[in-house]
């Protein structure tokens, strides 16, 4: 706490102590964890549903759950994932990072910050109640196509709500970031000088207030559809339900690279920290970024290419989504260029950040393939999309946030985690993973349909080979908990620059940081930020 | 040449891969698209291999320059960071190189599908209708039309610890009570919609799937080349039951699709004389057609799910008036479809006659074929 004793004397705001310092905290580093925590908490209770599933597919027959639970646990696990997990990680580490990266002492909203923290746990509780309803929880897929979804009983406005809940949080953080970044950087930290985290997370919260009122719209309607008599989506009152999809993957699609964009940034912070070597073609991975999320909103119908459209409208569909190949092959260049005659070391920022590289872009290869309109027509809802989405998020995406978290970790907590055991987290996990998801290419191929409780006998094979592999990654991940524990707890002293080759103004704070990060703008140079 | 070696590496390397994981038999695991029987589905499975072969060696190249750097650049090796940031070169080159290799791709791409998109010149058209959770077909121009639901034996071993080893059922899950025969050679337009949630009418061997919308029609087409059984599933998740709706296609020589639809006439004009049946064959009949298409949601012994589906086992329309019931079975009610399309005058009045007289109802009035003729 050097640094806070220096400049920090003249203040009366104390670190609040007791339940209160996280009840109405206004500082980013404790919303920052409790985003964090949180996240975590929601990893493992949607990681509990993905173990519902993977047991209840270890063998043909149904043993354990009915097929409404069965669908039930497919349509939660996926909502817990997504705005539960992944997207509270991605916040909480923009929380804890950007003030720290931009030379600020903390966010430009701080009790819009706690607000946008506090809604989710309620968010979660009508979302899971749900499950103690006549009618059970939602499961007619997390997409909430109608009219299906129109057939859950009393959970259904739950549904609803929770969704307008977590939209609000996110635009509260997005509106929050955003005008941290554009009001508060230090003296000197232009825009073309951000890190690229900040770079991804400004495009990332354009992104959510761009999309996530339309998913608003979307199930605003399908709760007049249900309650209030109207007919948006029902043929019958002259509505179409197909227009649902068009409205929901408008905002669905942009969805993917809020997820993806802020791992991208992570990963573009470590892997020059461990190669040694500045990232490679800075501007051209802004551009990138920016180019990724404009192209986002005009290939929205890939998703939903089955659905029967004019020949000109799948031909569009399918050319703008293989254009998105180019700026991400541009990254994954980048990256790869950045490594290249690094002088690089392995920690586990770096390890999952590399698996982040690899397995990303087994996600994106399949991706192109799906992108091809003819072939997707057998691809389409099948365990070959569920591989792509999955190589996606878990391998991409996760890998990405845990690579932040074990980069940043020791800033946080003033100490080194255990590498050892970091190291065993990666490999026990990339192994596991491999063997989860790249199974679900084959019988996908092969024609087993995503969303069955149940199979054909020549699948059996592949799916007890995919439990095995879901149930040794899902144990994995205890290792993240005891190390994250251990490291709060004590460990070897982390000093001011945690990493040999790390930069930016994160590293130049005391490990721990302040409580109010920077109290006096830092000046940032040019060397200082492309160094 | 080059193409069939590169197969055989390729193959090599996912049986060697097979081997680590699991050191079993290739034969038992699937692994790839089906080549399937149609024009459609040879250029889909063309244009499939085609894309996996530019990503995979796409991917090895991409791979190797990184497994390169990774070996070769690090520092205990002795490996000195260099000091380039960017290269407009490099930057410009690997953006037009994949623009070229996407426009490649593009071009059969578009091709094949603007060939999938022909749906003129059918010389016969099978209407397709997703209900949950089972398949009507109707043959437009030949006057036919029947229900095609999962086979019983199918339905008894996936219940819930049925007892009943899937694997000594052949084809799991992928068997019918009705398959669909269609005849070889023939441009067949396949229309698909639903009657209540949106369905995916998908057989692999035909090279596509297309969702069935309720309130809409999508046309396609398929002409298939060689006689045999052709299985798929729905693939659009639809309710409860999403993964117990199968599709099963014989595809026979055109005399024996002639043949077939002459028999297939005279059995449903029998089916459907609109003679009176006797308490008996009412119940026995009823219990069939209820396990066939009410079950599901009413579910066997008429108990329902709370919140969901109502229970018809003391219910006040199964218990009251006979006019009521036969008006809701023929029109349905919100979640519950009308199935005056699906099932003739006999199976209606069996099934109201079996729902009015089973588990603890006992009203002891019969329905016969008439009276629902009547009310339709």
């Amino acid at each position: 706490m050097s640094y806070a004793a220096v400049h920090d004397d003249d203040h009366h705001d104390h670190k609040p102590t007791g339940i209160g310092r996280w009840l109405f905290s206004t500082n980013h580093k404790d919303i920052g964890t409790m985003y964090l925590v949180f996240s975590l908490f929601m990893f493992f209770v949607g990681g509990a549903m993905a173990m519902v599933i993977r047991a209840e597919l270890f063998q043909p027959g149904m043993q354990f759950v009915d097929p409404q639970f069965f669908n039930s646990m497919t349509t939660v696990h996926a909502l817990v994932m997504i705005f539960g997990a992944l997207m509270p990680a991605g916040v909480g580490l923009a929380n804890w990072m950007i003030p720290m990266m931009i030379g600020a002492p903390d966010m430009a909203m701080p009790r819009m910050n706690n607000m946008s923290f506090w809604i989710l746990p309620f968010a979660f509780t009508l979302l899971l109640s749900t499950f103690f309803m006549e009618g059970g929880a939602p499961a007619g897929g997390w997409t909430m196509y109608p009219p299906l979804v129109l057939q859950l009983g009393n959970g259904f406005p739950f549904l609803i709500f929770a969704v307008h809940f977590l939209g609000i949080s996110s635009i509260m953080g997005a509106i929050n970031i955003i005008a941290t970044v554009f009001n508060m950087r230090a003296p000197g930290m232009t825009f073309m000088r951000l890190p690229l985290f900040v770079w991804t997370w400004i495009i990332t919260a354009f992104l959510l207030i761009a999309a996530m009122p339309v998913l608003a719209g979307a199930v605003t309607m399908l709760l007049t559809d249900k309650y209030f008599g109207t007919a948006f989506f029902n043929a019958a009152g002259g509505g179409d339900p197909v227009m649902f999809q068009h409205v929901f993957w408008f905002f669905g699609h942009p969805e993917v690279y809020i997820l993806v964009l802020p791992s991208f940034g992570i990963i573009s912070q470590v892997i020059p920290t461990f190669a040694r070597k500045p990232l490679f073609g800075y501007a051209s991975m802004v551009y990138a970024t920016a180019s990724i999320a404009f192209l986002s909103f005009f290939v929205w119908a890939h998703h939903m290419f089955t659905v029967g459209m004019p020949l000109t409208g799948e031909l569009f569909f399918m050319y703008a989504t293989m254009a998105i190949a180019v700026p991400t092959g541009v990254k994954v260049f980048n990256w790869t260029a950045t490594m290249w005659k690094g002088s690089m070391t392995f920690e586990t920022p770096m390890l999952f950040a590399i698996g982040t590289l690899f397995m990303f872009t087994i996600g994106g290869f399949s991706g192109l393939m799906m992108g091809i309109t003819p072939v997707d027509f057998q691809y389409h809802d099948t365990y070959f999309i569920v591989a792509h989405f999955h190589y996606v998020i878990v391998p991409g995406i996760i890998y990405g946030i845990l690579s932040g978290v074990y980069y940043w970790l020791p800033k946080w907590t003033g100490h080194m985690y255990d590498e050892k055991l970091g190291k065993l987290h990666f490999w026990l996990s990339t192994v596991s993973v491999n063997v989860l998801f790249f199974p679900m290419h084959f019988i996908g191929l092969a024609g087993m349909p995503r969303r069955i409780p149940d199979y054909s006998t020549q699948f059996t094979d592949w799916n007890q080979i995919i439990s095995i592999g879901g149930f040794v990654f899902g144990l994995s991940q205890l290792i993240l908990v005891w190390v994250v524990i251990k490291c709060v707890r004590g460990g070897e002293k982390a000093t001011d620059q945690v990493w040999e080759g790390a930069h930016g103004l994160e590293f130049t704070l005391s490990s721990p940081p302040p409580f109010h990060s920077f109290t006096t703008p830092p000046k940032v140079t040019d060397a200082m930020a492309h160094s | 040449m080059s193409v069939d070696k590169l197969k055989r590496t390729v193959s090599g390397l996912i049986a060697v891969s097979l081997f680590l994981v699991s050191g079993a038999v290739l034969a038992e695991y699937p692994l790839n698209l089906t080549e399937g029987v149609t024009p459609t589905s040879h250029r889909v499975y063309e244009l499939h291999m085609i894309i996996l072969y530019i990503v995979t060696v796409i991917g090895i190249a991409v791979f190797g320059v990184m497994a390169w750097s990774i070996f070769h650049h690090r520092k205990s090796k002795g490996a000195v960071a260099a000091k380039f940031h960017h290269s407009t070169t490099a930057e410009i080159t690997w953006t037009i190189i994949p623009i070229l290799i996407l426009v490649a791709m593009a071009v059969p791409a578009t091709k094949t599908l603007v060939f999938m998109e022909q749906t003129g010149d059918a010389e016969m058209t099978l209407k397709v209708t997703g209900h949950q959770w089972k398949w009507q077909y109707d043959y437009l121009d030949e006057g036919i039309s029947f229900v095609s639901a999962l086979a019983e034996e199918d339905n008894a071993a996936r219940q819930r610890n049925s007892g009943i080893d899937p694997n000594t059922i052949d084809n799991y899950l992928k068997n019918v009570n009705n398959p669909i025969v269609l005849p070889v050679e023939t441009k067949i337009r396949i229309l698909t919609t639903a009657s209540d949630v949106i369905h995916s009418w998908w057989v692999p061997a035909l090279g596509w799937k297309r969702d069935a919308i309720p309130g809409f029609i999508n046309d396609n087409w398929t002409y298939i080349e060689e006689p045999g059984v052709y299985r798929g599933k729905c693939a659009e998740l639809c309710g409860k039951d999403h993964g117990f709706m199968p599709i099963v296609i014989h595809a026979v020589p055109k005399a024996e699709y002639a043949a077939w639809l002459e028999e297939k006439r005279a059995e449903q004009a029998a089916a459907n004389t609109g003679a009176d049946m006797s308490m008996d064959e009412l119940m026995e009949k009823g219990k069939a057609v209820y396990s066939a298409n009410c079950a599901s949601c009413h579910m066997p012994e008429g108990q329902g799910v709370a919140g969901l589906f109502p229970a018809l086992d003391g219910s006040l329309i199964a218990t009251g008036p006979a006019e009521e019931h036969i008006n809701r079975v023929l029109n349905g009610l919100n979640l519950m479809p009308a199935f005056k399309s699906q099932l003739n005058d006999a199976d209606i009045a069996a099934v109201i006659t079996y729902e009015r007289n089973s588990w603890g109802n006992a009203v002891g009035d019969m329905v016969q074929p008439a009276d629902v003729k009547a009310a339709r």
